[in-house]
């Protein structure tokens, strides 16, 4: 953590679904291939709901975590 | 496997919209292409001079359900045709009218939202969906 070049972050805090993965969607289509985003979300289904986004469109989980009700997720464009 | 996913919208209440179009909005950003048919009620509420309007829930929702949908979309949900529409932004969504509702509610499809693509009839609906599931609203 720290050390990655993320070149867009998403902030979907507050967000209900499908807005994260909606919001996801639009954003990773803005960097390169190969360019990371990352997405903060608190809706608690956004944890299934992107790791199936990401096996979907293949673009891969690089990390996630949680802390204090908040859910983190680093995405690499395909 | 066909992986489009065809929703045929029959009810024209607020509760039954979102819930559709959260289901639109979940297939386009996984990149499955979406057919939206709209029928009756459904149709109706995609009237360009009513899509905003206030159009009920459910008879279910009851007084409790009204006040936690409300409250739901004062807070981080997008109403129903935002959602549709940023749906057939970032995904192959396509909306059509059923051509028999059309008659019934003696509609021409400048009345209708620029959401709808166009007007169209049951046969082609079915073509269209091809061998992918169909989930009826």
């Amino acid at each position: 953590m720290g050390n990655l070049d993320i070149k867009l972050k998403v902030d979907a805090t507050g967000l209900s679904c499908p807005l994260p993965i909606l919001k996801a969607t639009q954003a990773i289509r803005t960097v390169a291939s190969g360019e990371l985003i990352e997405v903060v979300a608190t809706d608690p289904g956004s944890v299934k709901d992107f790791a199936a986004w990401a096996g979907s469109t293949g673009n891969a989980l690089v990390e996630s975590d949680s802390a204090d009700g908040k859910y983190r997720f680093v995405f690499r464009h395909k | 496997m066909d992986e489009t996913i065809s929703l045929v919208l029959f009810s024209g209440t607020d509760d039954k919209l979102q819930a559709a179009a959260t289901l639109v909005a979940g297939a386009a950003a996984l990149g499955k292409p979406v057919k939206i048919f709209l029928q009756y009620w459904g149709l109706n509420a995609f009237r360009a001079d009513r899509i905003a309007a206030d159009h009920g829930l459910a008879p279910e929702a009851g007084e409790a359900g009204k006040l936690a949908f409300d409250a739901a979309a004062r807070t981080g949900q997008a109403h129903w045709a935002d959602a549709l529409r940023m749906a057939k932004e970032l995904g192959e969504v396509d909306i059509q009218a059923c051509s028999a509702s059309m008659d019934l509610l003696k509609l021409k499809q400048s009345d209708l939202d620029p959401l709808v693509n166009g007007i169209e009839g049951v046969a082609a609906f079915y073509i269209n969906a091809g061998e992918g599931q169909i989930v009826f609203i």
